[in-house]
């Protein structure tokens, strides 16, 4: 009977593993060292007097991510000076999507005047880390104490990607503002639809 | 000067001509809802197994899984299977993109466009295992369910229906 409990709490917890890839909200996530548009290799230890970090997987081609472009950038604005910028990260492979190419990311940050990093996760290892599927998909990671990173908050920008004067829970500023209040967001995980990341074949 | 206006003419009479022909084209059939108005799809309690697709005209790995899916909806039509695509495309873009599209094809399905932004609501409501990504699909028959997040091939949709028949 032992034995039949102990095996069943193991087929159990290895089920809960293999439903979720990724990070969960609580995890401590690996910092990364990807390349940004302007030819230089980042990583987030390399980002000075940084609270944590709004990293968000994105590209060029996704309607979804076209849709938020403007607001991305207006969060920037707003949270970098809080000591939380945008880092975006186009995880798409450029044979499957040539509208995500590096050259192409170039061009639309130079079209946006992206203030953010555009980093390109060119051998597709970081986003799998994340657990990212979609773009966009919001993973904030806030400082610890000893320098860890925590994944604080997972999910969407807000609840309405067609129209940012209808949104009625902006779900990452709600989030943004809660950990800076030392509070712990509500929710922490929301869902969006998006376009899926195009993996290398 | 004279001969291109009378071309013109011409052309536009051409036009008004075809036109009558353009209606033998079937017409396209789409509802556009919220997801209220959609959610009966996903409680059906009777024999059929459903395939709910969710795609869009801008998502290419959904156009690439659309020729499996169209061919598997003709090759078990009225066998207790039914098809039904739900674009996720924006409502304006009904009339100019997702229409002209669809009458290009033909296949024994159901036509939804989901036009609701509150998608952190609805998605676990279609299945808790979504993320959010399209392609996506749910094969179910009253109470068994599958969801598949990312495309399927033929024999993979194929193999979960038979699983389910």
């Amino acid at each position: 009977m032992k034995h039949l409990i102990l095996y069943f709490a193991f087929f159990v917890s290895s089920l809960g593993l293999s439903a979720q890839q990724g990070y969960n909200v609580g995890d401590v996530a690996e910092d990364f060292r990807l390349p940004n548009i302007d030819g230089k290799l980042y990583s987030l230890a390399d980002i000075p007097n940084a609270q944590g970090f709004i990293v968000i997987f994105t590209c060029n081609h996704c309607p979804y991510s076209i849709a938020y472009e403007d607001r991305i950038i207006a969060l920037h604005r707003k949270y970098q000076a809080k000591g939380w910028p945008v880092v975006a990260i186009n995880p798409n492979d450029s044979v499957v999507q040539p509208a995500d190419s590096w050259s192409a990311m170039k061009v639309r940050a130079r079209e946006k005047s992206f203030p953010f990093l555009y980093l390109l996760d060119e051998r597709q290892e970081v986003f799998p880390r994340f657990g990212a599927t979609r773009t966009p998909h919001v993973y904030v990671l806030q400082k610890q104490e000893n320098g860890s990173l925590k994944v604080a908050y997972i999910g969407a920008i807000d609840d309405n990607h067609k129209d940012a004067g209808a949104v009625n829970e902006a779900f990452l500023s709600n989030a943004l503002d809660a950990l800076m209040a030392g509070k712990t967001p509500e929710p922490s995980f929301t869902r969006a639809i998006g376009c899926s990341i195009k993996v290398k074949q | 000067m004279r001969l291109p206006l009378s071309a013109l003419i011409m052309g536009l009479a051409l036009l008004a001509l075809a036109t009558p022909s353009l209606a033998t084209v079937p017409e396209v059939r789409i509802k556009v809802v919220d997801f209220e108005g959609f959610k009966k799809e996903l409680e059906a309690q009777d024999d059929t197994v459903r395939i709910i697709n969710f795609w869009a005209t801008w998502c290419l790995p959904c156009l690439k899984e659309l020729p499996d899916f169209e061919r598997t909806a003709r090759e078990r039509a009225g066998n207790r299977v039914a098809f039904i695509f739900v674009s996720l495309d924006n409502a304006e873009q009904l009339d100019t993109r997702v229409i002209p599209f669809l009458r290009e094809r033909e296949a024994p399905a159901r036509h939804f466009l989901l036009d609701d932004p509150g998608a952190n609501r609805w998605i676990p409501l279609v299945s808790g295992e979504w993320s959010g990504a399209i392609p996506a699909t749910l094969i179910y028959r009253s109470g068994k369910r599958k969801f598949h997040e990312g495309m399927m091939s033929y024999d993979e949709l194929n193999a979960q229906i038979n699983g389910m028949l």
